[in-house]
Order: structure tokens, then sequence, then C-alpha cells
């Protein structure tokens, strides 16, 4: 399905999303991945907070689903992507959905573009009837090559 | 919904202590989402009856590693009533990490004041002696 | 089809000839400026040197891969070509100046090549001269590679060094820290720029911090918004920042960007940053009383 650039090591985890608890087991899980992969403070923060983020709607708009947590390895980065997949009612428009302040429940609109600007790549897979797919990956670079934030 | 939440400990509610005329609410490690609506109940509700006018809420965030949107909007949310109750909210200890992480998620909460630790909260909300006067650094000008 | 057998039959014959002359190539580029500069220590090694090179191209003839920059042939001198590269890049040579001593090799084995073959093979005297241009042509490219990916490592080494140290955080007073900036900021600058700032909020337990940006040359769009991130993270922790030191020219850019720092406590310099800080902690600085009369 997806094809991935760099070479995907074997050590993939799939963590079940169904309750509130297990929004705090993802959070631990990516935490504590990307502390092991050697993310700078900071970058696991952000990384974090996105894989909340997304964890979220995948509870809260998905109806649940799952998270698949694949370590990277491509030269001498080394990396973390997570694929958040639900089989909910989908995104009707993606593109709206990506703007700032855009909510379709309880949240402060920020979650998906939110999460977006916290990570490296993303992608969003959405078929509206067959579920969201939305796929983060962040590398362990020393320079972020000047990457422009975005927005 | 969850099959079997294997052996994770049911969220247990964060305590709100009473410093006189302070609420003092400390958070740390991981905050269920379940919680964190429980403790904007309970807030709103003990600044509602408390006895005395408060002076103010002070939310010690030092021990918390993330805060994303959902807890974003709960301490919004929460600034927001207690000022509706003629309250002060004053956020305490954010990380660095955790502060940079906001600003890139577009969340700057603009409602409560900050401070960088409990002791700062306190003497904002005029509780504590200011700490004296600050000594320069190598005694003198 | 006919036309590949053929192609591949002239690399092979070029391959064949670059191994036949192997010592008398050798010889002669070890004359070479290219060569003779780089192996010093003496001439049996400038020709050594060269031999490992023919070697490379007659391995990489003999397998056809005449315009494959990224044939293994080259895999065993691509280290050596590097360093020679390295070294005319110190002695002052630019690339492409590099690239025009590469091309000056064709020429000594072009006219051996001549002389190799017969005079009434013409036909195939020019196949293999072309062949050999184009071999000749990949090896420049090959070596412009290396001379490019040294500089790049080089680079970011040095983005690296300097991060680290253009960036200091200076305790002002008890409670206030200063960052001088100097230098243009990039992205990843800002980012170093905002981390280090916030840990030494913590850190000084600092109430103020200041963002000194004299020593900036330009502020573009990018770099203010760097600075209103760094401003408003340094909020959420209970921290105020104050950018010090916008020349007039910066912040006619500003306006001109239309950028809003209204948010933002400016000062217009170090100093004026301080006599803020120190007010607004209620610090009163002043002459000592008799110091005016008495001073030596």
């Amino acid at each position: 399905m997806h094809a991935p650039s760099a070479s995907a090591s074997a050590a993939t985890t799939r963590l079940h999303i169904g309750s509130d608890a297990d929004l705090a087991w993802v959070r631990h899980e990516v935490r504590q991945a990307a502390a092991g992969l050697g993310f700078s403070l900071v970058q696991q923060t952000k990384l974090v907070t996105a894989a909340s983020e997304l964890a979220r709607n995948t509870l809260v708009h998905g109806g649940g689903g799952h998270v698949e947590m694949t370590h990277l390895e491509d030269g001498a980065g080394r990396g973390l992507r997570l694929a958040f997949t639900d089989e909910g009612p989908g995104i009707p428009d993606p593109e709206l959905a990506m703007t700032d302040g855009y909510t379709s429940g309880g949240g402060l609109g920020l979650g998906l573009s939110g999460a977006k600007r916290l990570v490296q790549e993303f992608t969003l897979d959405s078929r509206p009837g067959r579920g969201t797919t939305v796929t983060i990956t962040d590398w362990t670079t020393v320079l972020p090559a000047a990457r422009t934030g975005g927005s | 919904m969850t099959g079997l939440p294997t052996s994770r400990p049911a969220p247990a509610p964060v305590p709100v202590l009473a410093l006189g005329d302070v609420l003092l609410v400390t958070l740390r490690g991981e905050l269920h989402d379940g919680a964190a609506e429980q403790l904007q109940d309970d807030l709103a509700h003990r600044i509602a009856s408390g006895p005395a006018p408060l002076q103010g809420v002070v939310i010690d965030i030092s021990g918390v590693e993330i805060v994303d949107s959902f807890l974003g909007r709960v301490l919004a949310e929460i600034a927001a009533a207690a000022s509706l109750l003629a309250t002060r909210t004053v956020l305490a200890g954010m990380r660095p990490a955790v502060a940079i992480t906001l600003v890139e998620l577009g969340l700057t909460l603009p409602g409560p004041v900050t401070a960088l630790d409990v002791e700062a909260a306190l003497s904002l909300l005029g509780r504590a002696p200011v700490s004296a006067l600050p000594v320069p650094p190598e005694g003198g000008v | 089809m006919a036309e590949h057998d053929t192609a591949l039959g002239t690399a092979q014959e070029l391959g064949a000839f670059l191994e036949r002359r192997r010592e008398q190539i050798a010889q002669r580029w070890a004359d070479a400026a290219l060569f003779r500069t780089v192996f010093t220590v003496s001439r049996d090694e400038a020709v050594e040197a060269c031999k490992a090179v023919v070697d490379a191209l007659a391995e990489v003839a003999r397998t056809g891969r005449l315009e494959d920059v990224t044939a293994p042939g080259f895999g065993a001198v691509r280290d050596q070509l590097g360093r020679m590269s390295a070294s005319r890049s110190r002695a002052g040579q630019n690339p492409s100046q590099i690239a025009d001593e590469i091309a000056g090799l064709r020429e000594p084995v072009g006219a051996l090549l001549r002389a190799d073959f017969d005079e009434d093979a013409v036909e195939r005297t020019h196949a293999c001269l072309v062949a050999l241009t184009v071999l000749m042509g990949t090896l420049r490219l090959v070596v412009l590679q290396t001379t490019v990916h040294a500089g790049e490592e080089l680079i970011a080494r040095q983005r690296e060094q300097l991060l680290e140290v253009a960036t200091p955080v200076i305790r002002l007073w008890e409670g206030i820290v200063a960052v001088p900036l100097i230098g243009t900021l990039d992205s990843a600058r800002s980012q170093v720029v905002m981390e280090n700032l916030l840990e030494a909020i913590v850190g000084q337990r600092a109430r103020y911090a200041i963002l000194d940006i004299t020593g900036v040359p330009t502020v573009d769009s990018l770099v203010a918004q760097h600075l209103m991130k760094t401003v408003a993270a340094a909020r959420l922790m209970g921290a105020e920042c104050i950018v010090s030191g916008i020349r007039p020219a910066i912040a006619q850019t500003i306006v001109h960007l239309g950028i809003d720092l209204g948010s933002i406590t400016t000062r217009a310099s170090l100093a004026d940053a301080l006599a803020h800080a120190l007010t607004r902690q209620g610090i009163v600085v002043s002459p000592r009383p008799a110091a005016g009369a008495s001073a030596p």
C-alpha cells in the first residue's frame, strides 16, 4: 500500500485506539520510541503531541481504529513513521479539514493542521465512507536542513 | 469500546488544594481526557461555591510533558470560567519543549496569566512576599 | 541491436587499449598539474595514482558503461579522486578549473591512441576516440560530484559549529537573560536560539529575556515569524521577551513587509531593554550620591 522511501526494519508495532486510556498509551509508546531513536526533547514533544492529536481524531471522528508504528532507516538517519487508520465516515473535504480553526467536534480545530506543522512529513488519505489514514514521519537529523515552517 | 484495557490504571481525579484564598492544582505525567474534564468541573464548582472570594487559581504544569489542543482547550476554558467568576488563573512552570510545541501548534493561550513556577505565580497573585528585592549579581553596581 | 554490439565492442576495444598503454598514459599524466601537485612525495607516487585511474577507466570501458557515473569501476578511485580535488581546491582552484584539468588529461591519451591504431583503420580509430571522449567526460563528472559532496560536508560541519558558538545566552542581572544575535538568522539557527533562550529562562529563573538583533543584517518575514514564536513561547513559560536593536532600516523593512510586531515589546538598544526590565522589576540604578563631587 505505502511505498516507503526508506527501508523499514521489521519493527512495526500496532496499537489499538478505542478509549481515553488508549490515547495515553499511544502517547507513552510514541515517547518511548522517539526517545529510543535519539530524537531531541523538543522533537519528541512535537511528535508525541502530533500523535496525540491524530489518535484523538481516530477515536472521536473515526470511531476508533489503530496506529502502526514503524522504525525507519535511511543512511545515517533514523525515523519513526506513525500511520493512524480508522474505518469511520472519512473526511469529505480534506482541504477544508486542514484549515486552522476548522472543527467538527470538541477541540480547537487545530488537530490536523496543527499536527502537520509539528512533523516533517504528513500525508492524509481519506475516502468518504471508507475511512481515513493519516501518516506522519519524523527523522533524526542534526540539522533540519532549513525547513521552512509551513503555513 | 475498549475490549480489554489491560493493566492500565483508571485515571485518578486531580486533587485541588486550597492555600488560603488560592486554589492550587498540580498536574503531572499523563493526564487522561476524562480526568482533565473532571478537573474543569471540579474547579468551576470550587470557585463558585468557595467560602470567601478567591484570589486566584494556580495550575502547576511543570510536571506535564505534553499539552495537546485538547488539554490546551481545557486550560483555556478553566481560565475563561474563572474569569467570569472574577478569579484569575495562573499557569505555572510550562516546560520549554511544551511551550515551543504549543506555539508551533498555533495555540498561544491568551487567557491565563503565566508564571515561571508556583512561587512566582503566588507572588503574582499577591499571596507571597515578592521575593524581596532582587539582588544584583556579584554584589553591587 | 547491431549498433549496441558495435558500441560495446568499441568500448571494450578502448578498454583493451587503456590496459595495454597503462604505463605510458600514467607516465604522461604524472606530469600534469593535477597529479604533480597532489602527489608530491615522489614522481613514482604520482605514477601509481595515475595507474589507479587508468585501471578504473579500463574497467569501466570493459563493462561498456561509458556514460554511467555510478559504474562500479569508478568505486576504487572515488576516494583518491576526492582527495585530489580537495587538494586542488585548497590550492585555490575552483570546481570548474578542476574539471578543466581533468579534461586536459584526454589529449595525451588521444595522441597515444591515434599512434596505436593502423593508418587504414580510420573508422575504428575515430570510434575509439569518440568513446574515449565520452569516458573522460564521465570521469570529469565523477570528480565534480566528489568535489561538490566534499564541499557540502564541509559546509554542514561548519554550520553545526557556527550554531553552537554563535548563540550564547548571557545573564545580565538576577532574572534577566539576553541573547545578542549576530549574523544571518535561518530556520535552523532560530530554532537553536529559541531552545537555548527558553532553557536559560528556566535555568536562571528569568522573568525577562532580551533578544538583541543589532547584529542581524536583515529581517525577512521568516525571521520575523521566528522572533514572534520565541516571544510567544517565552510568554507561555511566564517570561517577557524584549526585542532590542531594531535598526531603522530593519524597522522600515518590517513595515514594508506588513509584519505586525505590535504585540512585542521593542526597545532601541540592549541598554534600553535592560533598563526596561530593571524598571519592571522595581530596580532603580542611580549614581552613588557622593560620587559626582569627589571622584578622582
